[in-house]
């Protein structure tokens, strides 16, 4: 169960930084459910603020707890690229036709 | 261990033509293969979030059918999953410094959280399904009822289509997750207990309720845990536990995206 590979992964870690994450992603939750019962954006506006946290939180699961942080940059990037990438292809397809749907009142 | 070995046997042969090569992406060959069904699996989830989203945007107006109740119950679901992850991470971290006890220990505890989001998820659809919110395919799937879900269910399909097609594809993510851990931390001693929640589940729960039929997917969970553990039976190491939290931790991820847009675009407070 121990050996070089994993010293190195835990050369760059401490216990302490995964409770900052852990309190900051419910800290988040929290900020999320405030703005949920507040309204007060509109729902387009809501919609930009809400997946701006989630991106934020996403990345402290994915660079932390997923540990992608501490790998070879090649990996980090070559993911990070590749899954960006094909979901800015999906958001092209996606919502320029929705929109077009929502300004045409096309039901 | 294999990585071990090859990177001593690199370090002696230092300069030997062929004799070793480092891996490209510096990590061992099921981190990478977990990363890359990982890459693959997000694009499903994100095309079903496009795809509401895609509704959200397109349907006006948009049902707002969960109140206070529904939002309590998913924010504590989301606690759940946030709190599993840190489970998760400690467990590693005892797989690594080769404690067996807190290994075992720490991935109970993360099954624990994740059965607790499965059925408080379970609650909540068993509630919306019983005021209204139906698919013509449920079973029980009342056709002519009354109140604010039934009439979403009649006049705005697309939300209980989105709305359970995109919980149901993560509840089964979280329900395979949770057998996953179970094989990696009780090997076979978790298949009569996978057995036992399948009857029990399968006899106790009403055949006019959805979970009735969606008990089933524990019983494809055991026949392949089962064909796992006495096909290729091993000591699972600290590479398989970690191996094991990346998909925890992505299942923990993608509703980090479903609760805001789900459930925070649709609050009625």
């Amino acid at each position: 169960m121990h050996d070089a590979a994993t010293d190195e992964f835990t050369s760059h870690d401490s216990k302490g930084q995964y409770f900052w994450v852990w309190g900051a992603l419910l800290l988040l939750t929290a900020v999320e459910v405030w703005l949920g019962y507040r309204q007060i954006f509109e729902p387009l506006h809501m919609l930009q603020v809400l997946l701006v946290l989630s991106i934020i939180k996403s990345a402290l699961i994915i660079g932390y707890f997923m540990h992608l942080k501490f790998e070879k940059a090649l990996m980090r990037w070559l993911l990070v690229i590749a899954v960006s990438g094909c979901f800015v292809i999906m958001y092209f397809f996606f919502f320029p036709d929705a929109d077009r749907i929502l300004r045409l009142g096309v039901k | 261990m294999a990585d071990a070995a090859l990177q001593h046997h690199a370090a002696a042969g230092h300069g030997a033509a062929g004799d070793y090569e480092a891996p490209l992406l510096g990590a061992y060959s099921k981190k990478v293969g977990m990363w890359l069904f990982l890459a693959s699996d997000s694009l499903t989830f994100g095309a079903l979030l496009f795809a509401f989203s895609y509704n959200r945007i397109y349907t006006v107006p948009w049902p707002t059918p969960f109140h206070v109740a529904s939002i309590t119950n998913a924010t504590i679901m989301t606690a759940c999953l946030l709190s599993s992850s840190l489970t998760m991470v400690l467990g590693v971290f005892a797989a690594q410094r080769g404690d067996r006890a807190w290994t075992r220990n720490w991935l109970l505890a993360t099954m624990a959280f994740g059965i607790a989001f499965i059925v408080l998820h379970g609650m909540e659809w068993s509630k919306l399904i019983s005021e209204g919110l139906t698919l013509p395919g449920f079973p029980g799937a009342v056709e002519a009822g009354h109140g604010e879900l039934a009439d979403i269910s009649k006049n705005v399909p697309q939300f209980p289509q989105a709305f359970f097609g995109l919980t149901a594809m993560h509840m089964l993510h979280v329900t395979i997750g949770v057998i996953y851990l179970g094989v990696v931390a009780l090997r076979k001693w978790f298949l009569p207990i996978l057995g036992v929640i399948y009857v029990a589940g399968y006899f106790l729960i009403p055949s006019d309720n959805i979970f009735h039929y969606g008990i089933h997917v524990l019983l494809i969970g055991l026949i392949v845990a089962s064909v796992i553990l006495f096909l290729k039976p091993k000591d699972y190491d600290a590479h398989d536990v970690e191996v094991t939290g990346l998909y925890w931790h992505f299942v923990d991820l993608v509703w980090m995206f479903i609760f805001p847009l789900v459930y925070l675009m649709s609050t009625k407070v």
